[in-house]
C-alpha cells in the first residue's frame, strides 16, 4: 500500500462558503506532514473532516485503502483509529488527568481501570507527566494540559494523529515541551498530520509541508523546497510574515 | 512596618462605613419599635397575630402537620429530578426515531410551565380520583404529589436543558473524536458538567417546592397550612399562620443561604 492516508479532491462547504476546495494531500506511514497557511485557509476544518467530526461534500478520504468518508459508515470505529488533538486542549474538566485518558479505552475497548493502569501510567511517564496523573485540568499548566490531551489521544492506540495548532494557545515558553513530545511520536513511527504556525518546527521535523490558501493546496514539498529559493512567490510572501 | 497611605485611607473608609451602617440600622429598628405600637390598630393586631399563648398551644400540632409537608416533599423531589432529567434528555436527542419523544417532551414543558400550579393541583387532584378509582388510588396525597411532580419536572427539565447547552460544543467533539458514541459522550462528558453548572438553580427549585407543597391543602391533605387554618377557626386567631411561617423559614433560610453559597463558589471557580 502506497499511502497511510490519502485525501482525494476533498470538498467541504459551509453554506455558501467553500472551506476546502478539492484538496489532495497524502501521507505515508510514519510521515509527518505539516499544513501551513493563514487562519481561515481550511486547515482545521480539513483535520476535523478526517476525524469525521465534519462530513465532506465531495471527494475521498482513504485510510489504509478504505474510504472513510463513505456516507453511512459508522464513524465510531474510525475515530478510534484516528486521534485528534485540539488547539484548546478540550480536556474534560470534571475528571482528573488519568480519568481523562482512561475514559475512551474503558468505554470503547471495554477495559477496566485496573487493566489499563500499567499501560496508561507508562504513557504518562513517557511524556513527563507522572506527577500530574491525579491532578485536575485546572491544576495543570497549559503545556501539561496539552500533553495530557496528546496522551489521551494516544491511549486509543491510533494509527494516525491529527494535530490542530496544538501550540497556538500556549505561552511561548511552554511551546517547546509540547513540540518535544512530537519528536518522540515521530521517532516511534506515528503518522502525523498537523496544522501549525511553528515554522521552525515544520522546517526541522516535517517530511512534507503543504501550504494552504483559500481552501486549496497552493504548494507542497519538502521543507527544503518550501523554505528554499524555488518556492512559489505566494508561499514565500506567506513565510516572510513569520 | 509603616502603613502605606493607601491602607490607612482604606481603613478609615471602612470604619466610616461601619459607623454609618450601624447608625442607620439602630435608627430604623427604633423607629419600628416606637412607631408601630403607636398605630391605632396595633393592640388588635398584636392579639390576633402575635399571641404567644396561642402560639404555644398550636405549635406542637403545627410541627406534627409539617411532617406531612416533609413527607410529600421527600417523595416528590426525587421523582422530579428523574422525570426532569429524562424530559431534558428527550429534548436534546438528535435521533430521528426518537422524534416523537422530542415533540412530546416539548409539549409537556409548554403545558406544565404554562398552567398555574394551583390549577394543575385542582385538575389532577380532583379530576383523577373522580374517575372512581378504588382506595388507595383515589388518595389526594398521590394525585396532589403527581400534580407537583409534573409541574416541577417541566421547570427542572428546562434548567437541565440550559445546563446541557451551557457545556461547550468542543467537549462533545472531544468525546466523539476519541470514539465514544453520542450517548456515551452525553453521559460521561456533557451531563456531569451540565448538572454541576445548574446545581444552584436546582437548589432554588427545591426550596420553591418545599413551599408549594402547601398548595395540596386545597385538595385535602392536612399539612401545615391547613392545620394552621384549623387553629385559626378554632381559636379565632391568626397566630398559627405566623407559627407556620416561622417553621417554613427555619427550613428555607438555611437552604437559600446554601444555594447562594453554591452559586458564589461556582462563580469563583469560573474566574
Amino acid at each position: 500500500m502506497m499511502y497511510k492516508l490519502q485525501l482525494n479532491n476533498v470538498v467541504k462547504t459551509f453554506g455558501e462558503n467553500i472551506i476546502c476546495d478539492r484538496i489532495n494531500i497524502s501521507a505515508r506511514s510514519g510521515e509527518l506532514v505539516c499544513l501551513i497557511g493563514a487562519s481561515g485557509a481550511g486547515k482545521s476544518t480539513l483535520l476535523r473532516c478526517i476525524n469525521l467530526l465534519e462530513t465532506i461534500d465531495d471527494g475521498e478520504i482513504i485510510l489504509d485503502g478504505q474510504d472513510i468518508a463513505e456516507p453511512g459508515l459508522d464513524p465510531q470505529p474510525i475515530r478510534a483509529k484516528v486521534g485528534i488533538v485540539f488547539q484548546s486542549f478540550n480536556l474534560f474538566p470534571h475528571m482528573d488527568a488519568i480519568s481523562n485518558v482512561m475514559l475512551a479505552p474503558r468505554r470503547v475497548h471495554k477495559k477496566t481501570r485496573a487493566q489499563l493502569l500499567e499501560e496508561i501510567t507508562g504513557l504518562f511517564e513517557r511524556f513527563g507527566l507522572k506527577d500530574q496523573m491525579y491532578k485536575y485540568p485546572d491544576q495543570l499548566s497549559g503545556g501539561q494540559q496539552q500533553r495530557v490531551a496528546i496522551v489521551r489521544a494516544l491511549a486509543m492506540k491510533p494509527e494516525v494523529m491529527l494535530l490542530d495548532e496544538i501550540t497556538s494557545a500556549l505561552d511561548p515558553q511552554l511551546v517547546g515541551e509540547v513540540l518535544e513530545v512530537l519528536f518522540t511520536l515521530k521517532d516511534e513511527g506515528m503518522t502525523i498530520l498537523m496544522a501549525t504556525h511553528e515554522m521552525n518546527f515544520a522546517k526541522k521535523a516535517a517530511d512534507k509541508i503543504c501550504f494552504l490558501k483559500n481552501g486549496q493546496v497552493l504548494e507542497e514539498g519538502t521543507p527544503d523546497w518550501i523554505f528554499g529559493p524555488d518556492a512559489k512567490q505566494e508561499t514565500k510572501s506567506f513565510l516572510s510574515s513569520f | 512596618m509603616a502603613k502605606s497611605r493607601r491602607s490607612e485611607y482604606d481603613a478609615a473608609q471602612k470604619r466610616r462605613s461601619i459607623a454609618i451602617a450601624s447608625a442607620s440600622t439602630i435608627f430604623v429598628v427604633l423607629a419600628l419599635i416606637i412607631l408601630v405600637p403607636m398605630t391605632p390598630g396595633w393592640e388588635k393586631v398584636q392579639k390576633s397575630f402575635f399571641n404567644t399563648a396561642v402560639l404555644y398551644k398550636s405549635f406542637p400540632k403545627l410541627m406534627e402537620a409539617f411532617k406531612v409537608n416533609v413527607m410529600i416533599f421527600a417523595w416528590s423531589a426525587p421523582a422530579i429530578a428523574v422525570l426532569g432529567l429524562l424530559v431534558a434528555l428527550a429534548r436534546s436527542v438528535h435521533s430521528p426515531a426518537l422524534f416523537p419523544l422530542k415533540v412530546f417532551s416539548a409539549i409537556f414543558t409548554d403545558v406544565f410551565r404554562g398552567v398555574p400550579v394551583i390549577l394543575t393541583v385542582y385538575l389532577i387532584g380532583f379530576g383523577i380520583p373522580g374517575l372512581g378509582l378504588p382506595r388507595p388510588w383515589n388518595s389526594p396525597y398521590i394525585w396532589g404529589s403527581v400534580a407537583l411532580v409534573l409541574t416541577y419536572s417541566a421547570y427542572v427539565a428546562e434548567i437541565f436543558r440550559s445546563g446541557i447547552e451551557s457545556v461547550h460544543k468542543s467537549q462533545r467533539a472531544a468525546a466523539l473524536s476519541l470514539g465514544l458514541t453520542e450517548q456515551q459522550a452525553m453521559r460521561d462528558v456533557v451531563l456531569p458538567q451540565a448538572v454541576r453548572n445548574v446545581m444552584p438553580s436546582q437548589m432554588n427549585m427545591l426550596i420553591a417546592l418545599q413551599k408549594d407543597v402547601s398548595l395540596l391543602s386545597f385538595i385535602g391533605p392536612v399539612e401545615i397550612f391547613r392545620q394552621a387554618g384549623v387553629f385559626k377557626s378554632l381559636l379565632a386567631n391568626f397566630t398559627p399562620y405566623v407559627g407556620a411561617a416561622l417553621i417554613f423559614l427555619a427550613i428555607t433560610v438555611p437552604a437559600t443561604r446554601y444555594a447562594d453559597y453554591l452559586m458564589a463558589r461556582q462563580n469563583r471557580e469560573r474566574q
